[in-house]
């Protein structure tokens, strides 16, 4: 196995797209260094990026942020502008480990290690949040949601990796909220989970709605049928029912100790409706 | 493996070591800077035992590539007492009597100054899900919740 700390992004992908053998990308390692040690993973060559230009910098970019793909849970936690537009996506991506792996985990690692119950994936795809990818043929933009191929499996090509994280400018009256069922309080992986990235019109009701589950399909999915139910809606029992119902319908899960599919299916369309609460509040709305 | 020389630093003063490329910074600071008082418990960043803070960052050093710390600041347990003068946290925690056969105790108390540097005023609720990711199979975790809560206390001069 070779080391490569990569100095520029041109030398990362150059380096990648030459190598025959297995790569792997080193960003916060809380994924690749516990399969290494498993032995899943036998790579001939490991490029660090986080030494590369604006990997760990949160920058304003055309009203919104860009947030670089190396910028650890604990990093964001303490951007405090990030924290109010994009509540949602710090509390989902805060919540995956230790205070420890917080210093290390990063959004782009948590993508592109593709468990569909990756906690900080579905608040990124309800936010429409757009990855910027580097590779052999130079960069190009991907929104996050077409990044997952199923379990362990991304849609990027030989020598390609994430750069950076375009979160859009927000709209007055915008927020977002994520839950995630899990049989204890802390450290644990996603049975089930909701992201909704909500925004309130000036008459109190909802006037945008994005919606995503996790840990309930082989990769996180959208679900726009959950977030019309809610648009044009101030969140009443039955624009919350058939929210609920939209999102069993967009469940697939699997079957297994952590979860049956009965349970998965209506644990999603509970957490999506208490998140979209969540959501509607921060974003100032009255229930 | 081609190995690899890495300048850092640590406990302030300079470091180098020789490593390979698939070496954790665990096993460096272990076995080639004769470092032990991280431990390793489970090698996969579960149990906290291994923690040291790398450029003011807490961190698993077992999920640290030894290679990535090139030109990096490192602290360990072994830089915590001052001399013979042990940290408030360490006479706390024997004071407490917040341990027993100490693994996890170096881990525990470099996440504990971690802590209290950020938050000199926990509730004892932040100082459980701090420390969440070190596990203590002796103590049940009260006795080291308050050994946190008295050092705490002692440090802000009350």
């Amino acid at each position: 196995m070779r080391y490569l700390a990569a100095q520029s992004v041109a030398e990362a992908a150059k380096a990648l797209a030459a190598e025959a053998g297995v790569t792997r990308i080193l960003s916060g390692g809380t994924d690749v260094l516990v399969q290494l040690k498993a032995g899943m993973v036998e790579p001939d060559l490991i490029v660090d990026v986080k030494k590369l230009p604006g990997m760990r910098e949160i920058r304003a970019e055309a009203g919104g942020f860009r947030v670089g793909a190396a910028v650890a849970g604990a990093e964001l936690g303490e951007h405090k502008a990030f924290c109010a537009a994009w509540p949602g996506v710090a509390e989902g991506f805060q919540l995956i480990g230790s205070t420890q792996v917080q210093g290390r985990a990063t959004m782009a690692g948590n993508l592109c290690n593709a468990s569909p119950a990756a906690d900080s994936v579905p608040a990124l795809v309800a936010g429409g949040v757009v990855a910027r990818i580097a590779g052999p043929d130079g960069e190009r933009d991907l929104a996050v949601v077409d990044i997952p191929a199923g379990p362990g499996r991304t849609n990027l090509k030989k020598g390609e990796f994430i750069t950076s994280f375009l979160f859009p400018a927000r709209a007055k009256g915008a927020s977002d909220a994520y839950l995630r069922f899990i049989p204890r309080t802390e450290m644990d992986i996603a049975v089930s989970s909701a992201a909704v990235n909500l925004t309130i019109g000036a008459d109190g009701k909802v006037s945008a709605a994005e919606v995503a589950l996790g840990a309930v399909a082989p990769t996180v999915v959208r679900v726009p049928e959950a977030a019309k139910a809610i648009i044009g809606t101030k969140l009443d029992d039955a624009a919350l029912a058939a929210m609920a119902k939209a999102c069993e319908a967009a469940c697939n899960p699997i079957d297994d100790k952590r979860g049956t599919i009965a349970f998965r299916t209506h644990t999603a369309g509970v957490l999506a409706c208490r998140a979209a609460h969540i959501a509607y509040e921060r974003a100032g709305g009255k229930a | 493996m081609k190995k690899l020389h890495i300048s850092t630093t640590v406990n302030g003063d300079p470091a180098e070591f020789v490593c390979t490329p698939d070496e954790s910074l665990l096993d460096a600071l272990r076995n080639r800077l004769g470092l032990t008082g991280a431990k390793e418990g489970c090698g996969t960043g579960d149990c906290g035992a291994c923690s040291v803070t790398v450029n003011g960052r807490l961190v698993c050093s077992c999920l640290v590539l030894a290679a990535e710390v090139e030109g990096a600041e490192i602290a360990t347990i072994e830089g915590m007492a001052d001399q013979d003068k042990l940290h408030p946290l360490q006479r706390a925690f024997i004071d407490h009597a917040a341990l027993q056969c100490g693994v996890c105790t170096p881990g525990i108390l470099v996440a504990a100054k971690s802590l209290l540097a950020k938050n000199p005023e926990p509730t004892d609720e932040e100082v459980r899900y701090w420390l969440a990711g070190n596990l203590c199979r002796c103590t049940g975790y009260d006795k080291i919740i308050r050994a946190v809560q008295s050092a705490a206390a002692e440090m802000r001069g009350a």
